[in-house]
């Protein structure tokens, strides 16, 4: 039975499948993988990668925090905020990282440091994910990898 | 009777004024659409927000579990946004939300703190308030009311990070208990030519019988209750999850209302200005006519003059 997974953010939709296989959620209490029949449940996002298994392919989310409702027959993501990895542009990633290091040492108030610290924390996931994913948002599967 | 020079300005004058209202009438014209699809764009997210909150808030039986769910009705003091525009040149635009966030008012019968977004609204309100003070048959609580915040020049496409401070306000004058209820007075957009102005609560947010009010204008469908009977597992706990979905729910409800607000304020000018340019050609003609009448009897009276001359030399 496969696993219908929808992602959401707050200003748009990112994805719909209906075909999917697994889901790897970067919970808050944890990584975890999901597959089709899950007991019901909910959890809180951390700031992560979200994959999505759909046959031979993988494919990849940057998330920023939010809520995800596990169904048997339904994943719903939802995210404060979220990009797919192919939408990460990594030179506009590093410019706002420098942006926001060079704000920081600055000396900030704190109000201002939580969300340029927060800023920083956003880049570097988004950086360790395009990495990872090797800048495509599908992958091919893993066990071509192998052959 | 008016001299052909001087009807000749008043042609190019209200040609001037034509041209004008036309380019404000064709710059609201786009913003119209640009502001609907950005209403549809939160429409999912909204939708499974208020699912999940509806089966969370399920589970509290009756004790809220989120300060911003508490029912606080023995607070005397209610919030309201009022959400208008910065600029006139709308017709009745601002008057009209602002008339009736007045009138829910007088007969709420509460003092009111007044969150104001948008020039406009702020000048009205603060002539309101002054106008009670001054009337001493005015009853107290409309003594007492007075703007805590006020917020002006959103931007046109207005995103998350705009509505960010409002919603902070909001949060601070609810949750410090100054105010026990919030509502929210914006207009809402149903076609170019029909706005609707409204007042609707906000806080404290009712999971179960906001349905057909606030948030009806958001979710369309019923939320699976279904999914409420399951036992589903909370992680870190339910708490948590709530922290998580009302702030936001509550944010993008707020956003709603602006973007709403706004493309009502964008028909509501292009109808006006459409008015106006019709009215200027309208003025434009009349002109038009005058000014060939006056040219025309110029001439007659010019041809007289050289007739009677001619008469004149004749007869010598």
């Amino acid at each position: 039975m496969p696993l219908e997974v929808e992602v959401v953010s707050r200003v748009r939709e990112l994805y719909h499948t209906e075909n999917a296989d697994m889901v790897i959620i970067p919970g808050s209490e944890g990584e975890m993988g999901v597959l089709p029949s899950h007991t019901p449940l909910l959890t809180t996002l951390a700031f992560g990668e979200l994959r999505i298994i759909e046959g031979d392919d993988v494919i990849g989310f940057v998330v920023y925090g939010g809520v995800v409702e596990v169904r048997p027959d339904k994943v719903i993501v939802l995210a404060d905020d979220a990009e797919s990895v192919a939408e990460i542009d990594l030179e506009e990633i590093e410019a706002a990282r420098a942006r926001a290091r060079e704000l920081m040492e600055q000396g900030p108030s704190g109000e201002q440091r939580a969300l340029i610290a927060q800023e920083l924390r956003r880049a570097e996931i988004a950086v360790r994910v395009h990495q990872r994913m090797g800048g495509g948002q599908r992958i091919r599967s893993l066990s071509e990898d192998e052959e | 009777m008016a001299t052909t020079r001087e009807i000749k300005r008043r042609i190019n004058s209200v040609k001037n004024i034509n041209q004008v209202t036309r380019a404000l009438e064709a710059v609201s014209a786009s913003s119209v659409r640009k502001a609907q699809n950005a209403v549809l764009a939160s429409r999912t997210y909204a939708q499974y927000a208020y699912d999940v909150l509806v089966n969370v808030a399920a589970m509290s039986k009756g004790k809220p579990l989120h300060p911003l769910l508490e029912v606080r009705e023995q607070v005397g003091t209610v919030g309201v946004l009022l959400i208008t525009g910065d600029r006139g040149l709308a017709g009745a635009y601002n008057a009209n939300i602002v008339r009736r966030a007045t009138r829910f008012v007088e007969r709420y019968e509460k003092p009111v703190h007044w969150v104001t977004v948008g020039r406009k609204g702020r000048d009205l309100i603060r002539r309101w308030i002054a106008q009670q003070k001054a009337d001493e048959t005015a009853p107290d609580y409309l003594k007492q009311q007075q703007i805590v915040a006020e917020f002006s020049y959103m931007p046109a496409d207005p995103d998350l990070s705009d509505v960010a401070q409002i919603v902070q306000v909001i949060f601070d004058e609810f949750l410090n208990v100054p105010v026990g209820e919030f509502f929210v007075a914006y207009t809402h957009f149903i076609n170019t030519v029909t706005q609707q102005p409204r007042v609707l609560p906000l806080l404290p947010l009712r999971p179960f019988e906001a349905k057909s009010r606030t948030i009806s204008d958001l979710v369309e469908a019923d939320p699976e209750v279904k999914h409420t009977n399951r036992d589903y597992i909370y992680e870190p706990n339910a708490v948590a999850i709530l922290d998580e979905v009302i702030p936001r729910f509550t944010e993008l409800q707020i956003l709603q209302a602006l973007r709403e607000s706004l493309s009502s304020e964008h028909s509501a000018r292009m109808v006006a200005m459409r008015n106006a340019s019709e009215a200027a050609e309208e003025l434009g003609e009349a002109l038009q006519l005058e000014f060939n009448k006056a040219r025309q009897l110029g001439i007659t009276s010019e041809i007289l003059d050289i007739i009677g001359g001619v008469e004149a030399l004749k007869q010598t």
